[in-house]
């Protein structure tokens, strides 16, 4: 692009203080949180000396040990769900001719994207009120269900992304040379797949690792998750304890959604 | 036999619709997971809130199996207890106004800091845009209510803003801004602003710059570069990304809760009360159902916007 000495068109004045400001606003207010999660002050705001106190005493509270667990059995066999259902459907909306239904069952798989929260939430706490009365369980399934639904679209969009950027001539090669469907996908399109896979199933555990909305709702006494416990343990202020489990939650969803980032980048 | 040559023979024929029936077969077979899930739930509970919006509460939450249009009633009016007379609901109308105003005041704000935000990513090279792109992805996976207790932290009254205030002497006492309006408006645009910044990137990312040189070429201004030029030709992601932070602003509930107080109440909040203390249950059923309209209407609306921007192109 010729440009003029000292002219650059790409410049708009005022635009590029606004977004350093804009990633400093992003950024200011979860360092401040994860600073404070090494205070050693019982007060939040009174900087009192580094410590690890509050992970301490996060880990040896059993409530946060037992909500740990659940969370981590929820989003694990939820987006484990998500992802192999997920990968069907994304087969099934690319790798066939177009058919009727299509767009209804694109709407579907979707449809946890455009309802609000609250809405599903209500849904399922009517739905799963009838089923606990007609048949008395009350177990971690009902949260395991809900989250898989909406963890479908998370897993399913990049699992489409990579079938749709994949070429097409080694299938039909594969097919050419007698393969069967079956031999085409397990030999030729899920090795190419992966990445996609991953990726999505990465994003399904962190959507579901986060949900309070559905959770709060569905959930039954005692079947509290770590972001639920945490909404619950909410006073005026937020405790360090709290704080250190924010951390702790923040750099598991960093780490994976990095991971993420660099396994569904296009390769070039 | 010999009059039909032109149609295929019989065997080839036969394949062709055995093959076509293998493919529908397996077609349902790598489906149904998925959809069985999401009719399970996610889209058939819908029907029971449809139902149960028409029915009568009972008294210790639940629902009584007798019809009745009174929870529909009482979204928008109620009955003067004392007179009888029919009048406005002011408390929900207010509720409802308050969700509105708020998303629509936290969409613009996003717009104002995230237009110019995606505008830098859109114009460093290549090689320095998934970086940018990665900083501005990180938050917006970060669980959102840890992101809500961190602006909590930043402005309640013994928080961040305000010692630091304190301490340069600016003001002595904390300046209340948890529990207020204002403080739903900056937690939710700082919860969404990825969202906003996300579409305007994709949208500006293949602008044309020879465009804007072409403009300044033509003695156009800065303003007149981007009000004529670059505008025009981001307002797809424009429409996008204000109806990706509309849509989740008016049915939150986290942020509000957190942030905003028993007096702040959104409609996501007054909905859940509707299932604790207010245990009216066919009032919540009818409230989420309103809002759920209000969500189609603005996506049908954006639909709209985008399809006659396409079609605008090309015609």
């Amino acid at each position: 692009m010729a440009r003029r000495r000292g002219f650059d068109v790409t410049r708009l004045p005022g635009f590029a203080t606004i977004a350093i400001l804009c990633f400093v606003l992003l950024y200011a207010p979860i360092v401040l949180l994860v600073i404070f999660s090494f205070n050693e002050s019982v007060s939040v705001s009174e900087w009192q000396g580094l410590s690890l106190r509050w992970y301490r005493s996060a880990l040896e509270n059993e409530q946060v040990q037992a909500a740990t667990v659940r969370s981590v059995v929820i989003a694990s066999a939820a987006s484990l769900i998500a992802t192999a259902a997920a990968v069907g459907a994304a087969l099934a909306t690319t790798r066939t001719r177009p058919w009727r239904g299509q767009t209804l069952a694109f709407a579907l798989v979707n449809q946890p994207l455009m309802v609000p929260e609250v809405v599903t939430a209500v849904a399922l706490l009517f739905f799963f009120s009838m089923i606990k009365v007609a048949t008395g369980y009350t177990g971690l399934w009902y949260l395991i269900v809900a989250h898989a639904a909406f963890c479908i679209p998370f897993a399913y969009l990049p699992v489409r992304a990579r079938l749709q950027g994949m070429d097409l001539t080694l299938e039909q090669a594969a097919a050419d040379l007698y393969a069967t469907p079956w031999q085409v996908f397990r030999r030729v399109t899920l090795p190419q797949l992966w990445p996609g896979i991953l990726a999505g199933a990465m994003l399904a555990f962190v959507i579901s690792l986060d949900d309070v909305v559905i959770t709060e709702f569905v959930k039954s006494a005692g079947q509290d998750t770590l972001p639920t416990y945490m909404l619950g343990q909410l006073r005026r202020a937020v405790t360090p304890e709290i704080n250190a489990i924010s951390t702790a939650l923040l750099v598991v969803s960093v780490v994976l959604v990095m991971a993420f980032f660099f396994l569904s980048r296009p390769r070039t | 036999m010999a009059g039909t040559a032109s149609a295929r023979p019989a065997p080839a024929r036969d394949l062709a619709a055995a093959r076509r029936r293998e493919e529908r077969r397996t077609r349902a077979l790598l489906l149904a997971p998925a959809m069985a899930i999401l009719i399970f739930a996610a889209s058939g509970p819908l029907l029971i809130v449809l139902a149960y919006s028409f029915l009568t509460p009972g008294d210790y939450g639940g629902v009584v199996w007798e019809f009745s249009l009174k929870a529909w009633f009482n979204v928008f009016a109620e009955r003067d207890f004392f007179t009888g007379e029919i009048e406005l609901a002011d408390a929900h109308l207010s509720i409802f106004w308050r969700s509105i105003k708020l998303s629509a005041m936290t969409t613009a704000l996003c717009l104002l800091i995230g237009f110019p935000t995606a505008y830098f990513i859109a114009t460093r090279p290549r090689k320095t845009r998934d970086f940018w792109m990665l900083l501005v992805i990180i938050p917006f996976w970060t669980n959102l209510l840890i992101r809500t207790f961190a602006i909590m932290e930043l402005i309640r009254n013994e928080g961040t803003v305000n010692s630091f205030l304190i301490w340069t002497g600016l003001i002595d006492t904390p300046i209340q801004m948890m529990f207020t309006e204002f403080a739903l408006l900056v937690g939710m645009a700082y919860v969404y602003l990825p969202l906003m910044i996300l579409p305007v990137y994709a949208a500006l990312e293949r602008f044309d710059f020879r465009l804007v040189e072409a403009g300044y070429d033509l003695y156009a201004g800065r303003w007149q570069v981007l009000r004529r030029i670059v505008l025009p030709l981001a307002k797809p992601g424009v429409v996008a990304g204000s109806i990706l932070v509309f849509v989740p602003c008016l049915g939150a509930y986290v942020t509000p809760r957190v942030l905003g107080g028993g007096k702040n109440m959104m409609l996501g909040n007054f909905i859940e009360l509707q299932f604790g203390q207010g245990r009216n249950w066919p009032l919540g059923a009818a409230l989420a159902l309103t809002l759920l309209v209000i969500v189609m209407a603005a996506l049908i609306v954006y639909v709209r916007a985008v399809g006659r921007e396409e079609g605008g192109r090309h015609g």
